[in-house]
């Protein structure tokens, strides 16, 4: 009877967890509308892109706590809020990871590293995880960039040198802001990055 | 060219990596992207290791290119390649702008490790995600032996 009963549990699993893997691959494209969520931020309330007032747009990032290349940005991404959130763009930041697989990830330990950091931008966290598959994420870290309908204007990473901040050539953030502000094409509209992947019980 | 005892690990940038992605000979060439901070990754190792100890017909040649950041080299790196004596080839590729080569070894590769690319001459398959077991990985590898 046990057998039977975890040859279903690991039956309906799997077709769970194929469901999950097709919907994590769609995700939002570069001229998709994405969709607001109300998440917890590390201050304990829930946080909505609507709450922002006067955004021009938004700089989604997609981190967490344990993977080296999203600490190697964490300078950069408070440096990219001081100078871009007084001009309606912040930066918002969500851990996507799931802690019983990386405990490093946990709630707690993002409100540790946030004070140690002193994030001046919200850390929030996907908690059951369903945010990052609506989006498409896959690693972290993972930036959308949206403008103040939520309309994705850019995919990818921050810059081009996650390893070495003072060896970076072209700040692919800044650059897609600087177009958006001055109403041209943002170019490139996406790239790809070296990351972590993210942590799900479905991914190990 | 010893599979089996990486004393120590060669540096390049895709440039330098390059030849290995498309060599034109008999050899299965099985390149893993993987860092010694990815878990897993690290998971994944041993099947590799065991592959490596694994007599084919065809000859299989392991690659396992670090994504480990050069500055971790001596600190991370090195001595996690002398703890896995059985580890195949190690080499850094110490290239930081990735969105130039990400696309080079595969066009579906968004840049999240662990990945592995095995190929033969013209022939290419990519796994977008760490092998489960020693099985997982000789079922990916399956069409390339019985050619």
């Amino acid at each position: 009877m046990k057998r039977v009963l975890l040859f279903f549990g690991l039956f309906w699993a799997f077709t769970f967890l194929s469901a999950f893997t097709i919907n994590k691959i769609e995700g939002f494209k570069v001229g998709d509308k994405a969709v607001d969520f109300k998440l917890k931020n590390i201050d304990g309330k829930m946080f909505s892109l609507k709450d922002v007032k006067d955004a021009k747009g938004y700089i989604v990032i997609f981190t967490c706590n344990h993977c080296p290349y999203a600490i190697a940005y964490e300078d950069r991404l408070i440096a990219l809020h001081k100078k871009y959130a007084p001009q309606g763009y912040p930066v918002i930041a969500i851990n996507p990871n799931d802690p019983n697989v990386q405990p490093a990830d946990g709630f707690a330990e993002m409100q540790e590293r946030a004070k140690d950091k002193k994030f001046p931008f919200v850390y929030l966290f996907d908690e059951g995880q369903k945010i990052y598959p609506q989006y498409g994420a896959t690693r972290t870290p993972h930036v959308y960039l949206l403008d103040k309908s939520l309309n994705v204007k850019y995919i990818g990473a921050i810059d081009d040198n996650s390893e070495d901040a003072s060896m970076v050539k072209t700040k692919y953030v800044e650059n897609a802001i600087e177009a958006m502000k001055a109403g041209k094409e943002v170019d490139p509209s996406f790239t790809k990055a070296i990351g972590c992947s993210i942590k799900a019980v479905a991914k190990n | 060219m010893s599979g089996l005892k990486a004393q120590d690990v060669s540096i390049a940038n895709f440039d330098g990596l390059r030849p290995l992605l498309e060599k034109k000979n008999d050899t299965i060439y099985v390149i893993n992207f993987w860092a010694t901070w990815c878990k897993p990754c690290v998971e994944e190792l041993p099947f590799f290791e065991q592959l490596a100890q694994t007599k084919f017909d065809t000859p299989v040649r392991i690659i396992l290119v670090s994504l480990d950041f050069k500055s971790q080299l001596k600190a991370k790196l090195i001595p996690f390649v002398k703890a896995h004596p059985q580890l195949p080839e190690v080499i850094l590729l110490s290239d930081p702008d990735s969105n130039k080569w990400i696309p080079e070894v595969d066009k579906d590769w968004g840049g999240a490790i662990p990945v592995t690319l095995v190929y033969q001459g013209s022939k290419r398959k990519f796994k977008d995600d760490a092998f489960e077991n020693f099985d997982d990985l000789m079922q990916f590898l399956q069409s390339f032996l019985k050619s």
